[in-house]
């Protein structure tokens, strides 16, 4: 597997990332070297086996639907980087007139 | 009250000769001292003070309290304290404050503990040498040229320092124990869902877990098992009781896996002292035997793999509106998360959320990340394989001792492969523990991992007192 610079383009697409030039170069280097790395689980014959995908295990009950643990309005708005005075999280207009 | 454990403190305190007011300003001058190593991102000094004198006037109107009081603890920058700041040492979380207390500290806050402050860390948990934070490198307490080991790097060095008692780390593929190895300090990592994650920061959810740092292992033991147990608000948690004693006594056995004791990169200091140290215990007679572990040169690549992928899925919610950092250059939707994102993160966690991406991407997923989960599953059965004949795992926390600063920055997975050995009980979910075993000819400190299987902190635990004490 190689990685090339449309795939890193799609990457960045994908995480929300905007690398720059150099930084780009970089990460294109460093991913094909850490992929070198990690294809040689395919040396590994995996057919029959479960992936591994919850770490515990156990039978978890559901429990009651109640509300509860909420943040009062006030303290959820508090770390925004914009918000309004009437407490609204404010981003820049998303839609045309 | 230099590096005393917490039986100690509180015996001088119930017989007067020291109060907690004492304690909290003896780990606060230590801070003082220490401050070149940049430890704490935060010092917590006058709310520390007004919580000992608290305590003292409680001690002293003889009212009950905590059974962990005239302790002092530092806590990682990822674990939330409520009302105080924390950050991940990221600038994408800038003036974060926390709006709830993680569960784990809770429990030690409920048992009258005093955090004295937050330390530094790799950014989101990611590194292995205190190297990648927004606020600068923590070096080394032993040698200040060279790593602290991460990510709980400072969380190391404010023991080593005794800037407080026992600190709290996260440990997702070593970072609690690397960095307590690099130190010469005790780091213990719990079974998968022993202690809760509710309040922690994610990096990897099926790998993080808090740990404890400290000097004594009683101290280490015990804070450990206070904040262990169910909670409701980590459904990842387990619900098996706490087992607080252990089982076995007298003789136990241990593994070895014969590829990592003879291994040809095994530090030479590191490698005569572990097999010194397996010699000790056959002659003590516990039964010490060789196993294989075929998959060893798997850990890492499955590691890298499925982390990677939980960080690209849990670091998707930094963007630019809710809380933390937002770009002034965010001048559309698209470019408040995409601008935001791209200045707020470093570039080791850009690096992790672009293979993260990759391996969940459509096309990538049945190769990559499927196939490192069935890879996972391999390694699970082949270590609960190993604990049906034998009580604990043997192995060193690192290949090598800590590395000068600045030496591999250029090579991410030189990086990675030095958590080889402390990565096989974040897969597997089980208990570890680096103890400190010896230093090399030029002072760096080195550590020796015991593992066992799950739910068996109490063995750890009595196993690690047993190997430190004589």
């Amino acid at each position: 597997m190689k990685i090339d610079d449309a795939l890193i383009s799609k990457l960045e697409r994908l995480s929300r990332l905007e690398l720059a030039v150099e930084e780009r170069a970089q990460i294109k280097v460093d991913l094909n070297n850490i992929l070198q790395m990690v294809d040689t689980l395919e040396e590994l014959n995996t057919d029959d086996v479960e992936p591994l995908i919850y770490m515990n295990e156990e039978h978890k009950a559901p429990r009651e639907d109640i509300i509860s643990n909420e943040l009062p309005h006030e303290a959820a708005i508090a770390n925004a980087p914009v918000s309004s005075e009437s407490g609204h999280f404010l981003v820049p207009k998303v839609m045309d007139k | 009250m230099k590096g005393q454990n917490l039986n100690n403190i509180q015996a001088a305190i119930r017989q007067g000769e020291l109060s907690v007011t004492q304690v909290v300003n003896h780990y606060l001058a230590q801070i003082e001292d220490s401050l070149p190593l940049n430890i704490y991102i935060e010092v917590f000094a006058e709310e520390a003070k007004k919580q000992a004198q608290a305590l003292d006037e409680k001690l002293a109107a003889g009212e009950s309290v905590g059974k962990l009081y005239g302790s002092v603890i530092s806590i990682k920058d990822v674990i939330c304290y409520e009302g105080h700041q924390v950050t991940a040492a990221s600038k994408i979380l800038e003036g974060f404050t926390s709006q709830f207390t993680a569960t784990a500290l809770q429990r030690l806050l409920d048992e009258d503990a005093i955090v004295i402050g937050r330390t530094n860390c790799d950014e989101f948990a990611m590194g292995s040498a205190n190297e990648n934070s927004v606020y600068g490198v923590t070096p080394n307490g032993v040698n200040s040229e060279r790593v602290a080991g991460g990510s709980s790097g400072a969380a190391a060095v404010s023991v080593q320092q005794d800037t407080c008692l026992v600190a709290l780390g996260t440990d997702t593929g070593g970072s609690v124990r690397q960095p307590a190895g690099f130190n010469g300090v005790i780091g213990m990592k719990p079974t998968y869902g022993r202690v809760s994650r509710y309040g922690v920061i994610a990096y990897g959810s099926s790998f993080d877990q808090i740990g404890v740092l400290g000097q004594h292992m009683e101290d280490v033991g015990e804070f450990l098992l206070t904040m262990a147990g169910e909670d409701p608000m980590d459904c990842t948690s387990s619900s098996q009781p706490v087992k607080t004693e252990s089982s076995s006594q007298g003789q136990v056995s241990f593994a070895y896996i014969d590829e990592v004791m003879n291994h040809e990169k095994l530090h030479g200091a590191i490698a005569t002292s572990s097999h010194a140290l397996m010699d000790r215990l056959e002659s003590e007679g516990h039964a010490v035997s060789k196993v294989q572990f075929p998959l060893l040169k798997y850990l890492v690549p499955a590691y890298y793999v499925l982390t990677t992928a939980e960080a690209s899925s849990n670091l998707g919610r930094y963007d630019g509106i809710r809380y933390g950092y937002r770009s002034e250059a965010a001048d559309s939707i698209k470019n408040v998360y995409q601008k935001t994102r791209s200045e707020g993160f470093g570039s080791e966690v850009k690096r992790r959320i672009m293979l993260g991406t990759f391996v969940l991407s459509s096309g990538y997923y049945d190769a990559y990340y499927t196939k490192a989960q069935k890879v996972r599953r391999l390694v699970t059965e082949a270590i609960h394989e190993i604990f049906e004949n034998h009580d604990f795992l043997i192995l060193p926390t690192t290949p090598n001792v800590a590395w000068k600063i600045g030496a591999h920055q250029d090579d991410p997975v030189e990086v990675y492969l030095s958590d080889i050995y402390t990565v096989i009980a974040n897969l597997t979910g089980i208990p570890a523990i680096s103890l400190p075993l010896a230093t090399d000819a030029d002072g760096n400190p080195f550590g020796i991992q015991l593992m066992s299987k799950k739910f068996s902190e109490a063995e750890l635990i009595a196993v690690s007192e047993m190997l430190i004490s004589t």
